[in-house]
């Protein structure tokens, strides 16, 4: 009995609790990353944005939560109710289960396992289920195609995600995401005899692989200019037409999730996660959770930046964007990356 | 195998093997494409507790993450009258029943090796080979890459045809359709594009 409690009930009661205080953190920083972005959207079209409820609007969040949760959920007749109701909870689950595998700074990591990043890929391309069967469980026109839209917008471009991943794995030659991170200790900047400054990371050394993997993160969490799912000149709101209330909730807690993820995998892959930009005094006593967060506000500034001056593209132009370009520069890319690393010894081959 | 391990199996096995029933019971068709992903998804976690991680998370990553997206696509698109289905469903019986009990036949062959020589199955069981404590990926691309490369560049290139085929079937190019070049459209300039033109009062052009 002694054996249960020390083999499974205390270990699982550790990782719950880890869980909860981590859920609950990444819970309160989505409610203030939607906060910023309809804030910095409203800066720049020069609006004053949200700005009521609370000083400067602050629980503007949590006032639109309230009102969410109270609202009556509204089910069409003739939708498929079982699959109605599971898709908001599929994309919702989805989205928050990914973060498991993050790593905030050093060792803070829920479940540090070693395939990590393929593990964030194959929960990140489940999700575009919560959106199909959300627009097909609807039984209406609009939703049905802005879901059909957005499958197809979502597989295409995983692919390219897909070799931007393969490329920052040659480098580093693990698919651990915090071995990712030290990986970027050393770099281009160490090479010339730097010392470990933001120049190690894989933004400088990979540029065209953090462009493109950047605007494959808009594509794939259906940011503008890539809403084509929801674009409400054409389809009202896409896939989530039917939706009311709690349900239409969890489907944009689950979009959310998935942006901060990809702020969050754009800070491990390319900027150096919880590393500090310099690496020497004063920049080293900040510690490595603030570094990170402060990365990942400053990815998620230039999607909302994105979201709010660039017009929205057509969804032939999408298709043509990732088949036609972004395919071919990262498959180019993945070769010239192994050539490099097997010739010259650099990264995990050496 | 113990405790927490043989509780998920039997967890991952019992939803394996009720939502593949339900693929085969479900009346909606769209459903029954939502059962066999939820079948996918719990022989992935069977291949985790086996210890085959990668082949897990592959499994998701294509089976569930692309190929039943199309497989959904399909029958959502098709419409399908399930009535008539399933009255032809039973000319199929006997086709279904010889292949159930093939894959019967399997299974107890190789479950009685497991039983007649318990040494020689303990060797032969392993899902992947403990290649000197490398992870599960590692060995993996070790064996493919160096001894199987033959096959695994063929496999590559019979897909590749595959996918060509596929393209040539359906490629059509019409005439009359409009189409956005977009390199002719950087290239243009006032000088390009526009046309001036002395109109007489009155007349039009």
């Amino acid at each position: 009995m002694t054996d249960f409690f020390s083999l499974y009930l205390w270990p699982g009661l550790i990782i719950l609790a880890q869980s909860v205080l981590f859920l609950v953190v990444l819970l309160v920083l989505i409610a203030y990353i939607l906060l910023a972005d309809r804030k910095i959207w409203a800066a720049v079209q020069m609006r004053r944005g949200p700005n009521v409820v609370g000083p400067f609007g602050l629980f503007q969040s949590f006032a639109d939560l309230l009102k969410f949760a109270l609202k009556e959920p509204i089910i069409p007749a003739s939708s498929d109710k079982p699959v109605f109701l599971l898709a908001p909870l599929v994309a919702v689950t989805l989205a928050l289960a990914t973060f498991a595998v993050i790593p905030v700074a050093q060792g803070w990591v829920i479940a540090d396992i070693n395939i990590g990043i393929l593990f964030v890929f194959a929960i990140s391309s489940l999700e575009v289920y919560g959106v199909i069967m959300g627009g097909w469980a609807s039984n209406s026109k609009y939703a049905f195609l802005g879901a059909l839209r957005s499958a197809a917008q979502m597989v295409s471009y995983e692919v390219s995600i897909g070799f931007v991943i393969v490329t920052v794995l040659l480098c580093v030659g693990s698919l651990n995401l915090s071995e990712i991170v030290l990986a970027q200790t050393t770099g281009l900047g160490t090479m010339l005899g730097l010392p470990a400054t933001f120049l190690d990371w894989h933004w400088l050394g990979l540029f065209p692989m953090f462009v493109v993997f950047f605007i494959s993160a808009l594509a794939e969490t259906n940011r503008p200019p890539f809403d084509l799912p929801e674009a409400e000149s054409e389809l009202v709101a896409g896939y989530m037409v039917e939706y009311s209330a709690t349900p239409y909730m969890m489907f944009m807690l689950g979009e959310y999730a998935a942006i901060t993820l990809m702020c969050c995998l754009t800070t491990i892959l390319f900027l150096g996660g919880w590393l500090p930009p310099f690496d020497f005094a004063p920049f080293t006593w900040v510690p490595g959770f603030i570094w990170f967060v402060i990365k990942g506000g400053l990815v998620f500034f230039m999607f909302a930046m994105v979201k709010a001056f660039v017009p929205r593209y057509r969804y032939d132009q999408l298709m043509r964007l990732g088949w036609k370009v972004f395919l071919p520069i990262s498959l180019g890319m993945v070769v010239l990356t192994a050539l490099v690393v097997q010739t010259f010894g650099w990264g995990a081959a050496a | 195998m113990l405790g927490l391990q043989a509780f998920f199996f039997y967890i991952f096995a019992f939803i394996a093997v009720g939502s593949a029933l339900m693929v085969v019971l479900a009346k909606n068709p769209v459903h029954s494409v939502l059962f066999l992903i939820l079948t996918f998804v719990a022989a992935a976690g069977l291949f985790l507790l086996a210890g085959a991680e990668f082949l897990a998370l592959i499994l998701i990553v294509v089976y569930v993450g692309a190929v039943a997206i199309l497989f959904l696509f399909v029958v959502m698109m098709l419409d399908l009258d399930v009535g008539q289905l399933k009255s032809r469903a039973i000319q199929y019986a006997p086709f279904g029943a010889i292949i159930a009990v093939l894959l019967l036949a399997e299974l107890i062959i190789a479950g009685s090796g497991t039983i007649a020589d318990p040494v020689l199955a303990s060797q032969t069981a392993l899902p992947m080979a403990e290649a000197g404590g490398a992870s599960n990926i590692e060995a993996l691309g070790n064996v493919l890459y160096t001894r199987y490369i033959l096959f695994f560049q063929l496999a590559g290139l019979i897909l590749f045809v595959a996918m060509i085929g596929a393209i040539v079937l359906t490629l059509r190019h019409k005439e009359k359709v409009r189409r956005q070049s977009i390199p002719d459209q950087v290239a243009r300039n006032p000088s390009t594009s526009i046309e001036v033109k002395q109109v007489e009062s009155g007349r039009g052009i």
